[in-house]
């Protein structure tokens, strides 16, 4: 039976897609689309709530969409469609059969249960606890039961994926080492399987706690623990997008890693250090001594950073090499003008590294500092830096690979192509706005998760600054231009489902999505010998004064606070 | 391409490229680099926490904090007259978190050194300190204490900037600092 397996051959790229395989790629996808939906609804919500001029929600609701907002999107969306890329890095890569279907449906019927059943109790209102569900602020025993059989679902997928590896080097289905793409699913698999482990050991004790079976949780403990699942399920999706954005460069220019050893080695440093990372919500706790929060906080000597700081330099090096190769060599930025800016993958792709780096990334760095962490604590810094890293980074190299998902799975023509053009960069700009005007405000002091900076109905009152009123209106509007990209993305994404042209045999030649030849325009990239890259490595040194420069002028902030110790 | 598998079987054998060298040196040391001015900042930096902290009983905590608020209060502010409390510089000095104020009000000597005690009644707070941006963690049964040093005088907002429940964004509490 299991020689059976029905396959058919891409006729875009030559791989073998199985029945199963495709089947399960489409409903997590599909799935995660709506979750998408969902919760980008409830952020435009909470935008416009905090918006002072707007004020839209009352508190409890508001309290009620932002717990919502963050559990759709932080986890539903981004962990059904990880779980899309794994199969099809698994088993479309490998050209192999996924291993334990029906274990693959299971844990998409779990997921979803899961998920359905957490937002049943956030709507019913008695769950207003903010994802991180702190104790000893009770919640619902259906929310922390939801989110468990959530996770349980993520993990039978891991373990799906992993079996399809072994089957893959079995049957030798490939040869040598695995590619790039899938070996960067398995790094982000590997993390999720102690990710999830993590949110096991914390969110079991809660629910039983829930049922006053268990007397008292420690809330400096659950901190640890929680974010043990809740920081490192970022650096899943740091490690899935990361693949993506070589998976993508592979694609539309043909682009090969310059170097694999770096690339791999990148990425096992994210393997090895990024659970230390629950340290980062661990800074201005009482009771922890600074020795472990110096070390913890700095993924020990800054080792996960600098994984991402490789990876910073070689998709864009991969990028240069592959167009200079096709003959776009004029000058330093000559491969970069002539890039396809219009081909909202190659858009999308090129936004998520370029904002995930600098809005995400160097104030992840800042904000993880111990002691800086101390001026930027709980305000709204802190999501402006995570609406930099898992809405501009993850989400857009996500909806960026949908564009060659639906075509090339789907096998559907994207209707209305000029939208779609647009959409990454309307996108890109509402959340850059987003996360600027949000990290402005947070300097300023204006605390996150909170109703009402005016202080109205509070006893005594406390003026905030009037700069700060008008970047949460500022913030506002880039949430309505970032909506409108969110929408756009879900109606081509979903029409072209639904009513886009079925895309035939010969499309590969009428109208490509992956570039014609794929990598083998580009042999011999990569190693010594190789192009000069005058332009990676300048910008490269842009990002890198940047980050410098930011990096001190917060320890000068710092440095004016009233003394403590 | 990485989509396929690399197609030198050996690929760990290559040889770098050299602006790969060098950019992997730049970031290393400069993460180096980074580490090193946390520990700096524990030597000769003026913003850091003691981390010193106590298991304390809420009650006990409570208590505390009235006996002390007793002891120095000068005046009452606000609807719900909240007493001000004025204790002597370098003392310890106390205040609460619970649903939905911070209490009592401080008032404290600009450059003078208070040794600040924080718990929480209920649940987890966050305690925010306005405008000059202190922010830090209050969880129940754990008594935080922080060395600080007003430098500048005028009228101080404790906002409370962890999520509390429904009255969160009226937990509002006050440090007032006076020159001498």
């Amino acid at each position: 039976m299991i020689a059976k397996e029905k396959f058919r051959v891409c006729p875009d790229t030559g791989f073998k897609v199985f029945d199963t395989t495709e089947k399960l790629i489409k409903i997590n996808a599909v799935v995660a689309v709506v979750f998408l939906a969902v919760g980008g609804l409830f952020g435009l919500l909470v935008a416009l709530t905090r918006w002072p001029a707007v004020h839209l929600l009352p508190a409890d609701l508001f309290y009620l969409v932002l717990t919502a907002h963050g559990a759709d999107v932080l986890l539903f969306w981004i962990v059904f469609f990880e779980v899309a890329v794994l199969y099809f890095a698994g088993s479309v890569l490998l050209n192999v059969r996924l291993a334990a279907p029906r274990w693959a449906w299971a844990a998409f019927i779990l997921m979803l249960v899961g998920a359905v059943m957490a937002n049943v109790a956030v709507l019913q209102g008695e769950s207003s606890v903010m994802l991180t569900s702190y104790v000893p602020m009770r919640a619902a025993t259906h929310f922390y039961l939801g989110l468990i059989l959530f996770a349980v679902g993520a993990l039978v997928a891991m373990f799906v994926f992993f079996g399809t590896l072994v089957i893959a080097k079995e049957e030798k289905t490939y040869e040598g080492s695995v590619p790039l793409v899938t070996f960067g699913a398995i790094v982000a698999a590997i993390i999720a399987v102690y990710t999830i482990a993590s949110g096991a050991i914390i969110l079991i004790p809660t629910l039983l706690w829930s049922l006053d079976l268990v007397a008292d949780i420690d809330s400096v403990m659950y901190k640890l623990v929680w974010w043990g699942m809740g920081h490192s399920s970022q650096q899943i999706n740091m490690a899935t997008q990361v693949s993506i954005w070589y998976c993508i460069a592979a694609m539309v220019l043909g682009a090969k890693p310059l170097s694999e050893k770096v690339s791999r080695g990148a990425f096992l440093l994210y393997i090895v250090f990024l659970q230390l990372a629950s340290a980062h919500h661990l800074l201005v706790e009482p009771g922890i001594s600074s020795e472990w929060k110096v070390f913890n906080t700095s993924y020990a000597l800054y080792l996960a950073v600098l994984g991402s700081m490789i990876h910073g330099m070689s998709i864009p090096g991969a990028v240069e090499c592959a167009q200079r190769r096709r003959g776009f060599n004029e000058g330093m930025f000559g491969w970069l003008r002539k890039a396809p800016w219009g081909n909202p993958a190659f858009s999308g792709m090129a936004l998520s590294v370029v904002l995930f780096g600098i809005l995400g990334g160097i104030t992840g760095v800042v904000l993880g500092a111990e002691q800086l962490n101390i001026i930027m604590h709980n305000t709204l810094y802190v999501p402006g830096h995570f609406h930099g890293t898992v809405v501009a980074g993850t989400t857009l190299a996500f909806m960026a690979i949908t564009y060659l998902v639906v075509p090339l799975i789907f096998r559907r023509e994207i209707i209305w192509p000029k939208v779609a053009q647009w959409q990454p960069y309307l996108f890109g700009l509402g959340v850059t706005g987003i996360s600027l005007f949000m990290m402005g405000a947070g300097t300023l002091g204006v605390s996150r998760r909170h109703w009402d900076m005016a202080f109205t109905d509070a006893p005594l009152n406390f003026d905030v600054p009037p700069a700060a009123f008008l970047m949460m209106g500022l913030n506002g509007i880039s949430a309505v231009i970032a909506s409108i990209g969110g929408i756009m993305f879900i109606l081509v994404i979903v029409g072209t489902i639904l009513f886009g042209k079925k895309r035939g045999e010969d499309a590969c030649r009428t109208n490509p999505v992956i570039l014609p030849g794929g990598g083998a325009t580009v042999m011999a990239a990569g190693s010594e010998g190789t192009l000069k890259l005058p332009g990676t490595i300048a910008l490269v040194s842009v990002f890198f004064a940047a980050f410098v420069l930011y990096y001190f002028v917060n320890w000068k902030y710092l440095s004016e606070v009233w003394p403590l110790s | 391409m990485a989509l396929t598998p690399p197609e030198n079987p050996h690929w760990w054998r290559e040889p770098l490229h050299r602006m790969e060298i060098g950019w992997i040196t730049i970031a290393f040391l400069w993460g180096l680099f980074m580490f090193g001015v946390m520990v700096y900042w524990h030597i000769n930096g003026e913003q850091n926490l003691s981390n010193e902290a106590y298991r304390v009983n809420p009650d006990v905590y409570g208590e505390k904090v009235e006996a002390f608020a007793e002891k120095y209060t000068v005046r009452t502010e606000g609807k719900t007259e909240i007493p001000v409390v004025k204790p002597p510089p370098g003392s310890d000095i106390y205040m609460l978190g619970r649903l939905w104020e911070w209490w009592p009000i401080l008032e404290l000597q600009k450059d003078q050194t208070y040794r600040l005690h924080l718990s929480s009644m209920d649940w987890q707070h966050g305690f925010s300190l306005q405008p000059t941006n202190i922010n830090l963690q209050v969880h129940p049964k754990y008594e935080m204490v922080v060395t600080l040093k007003p430098t500048k005088s005028g009228e101080f907002g404790v906002v409370c900037n962890e999520f509390c429940g429904i009255g969160h964004h009226t937990m509002l509490g006050k440090i007032y600092v006076v020159d001498k």
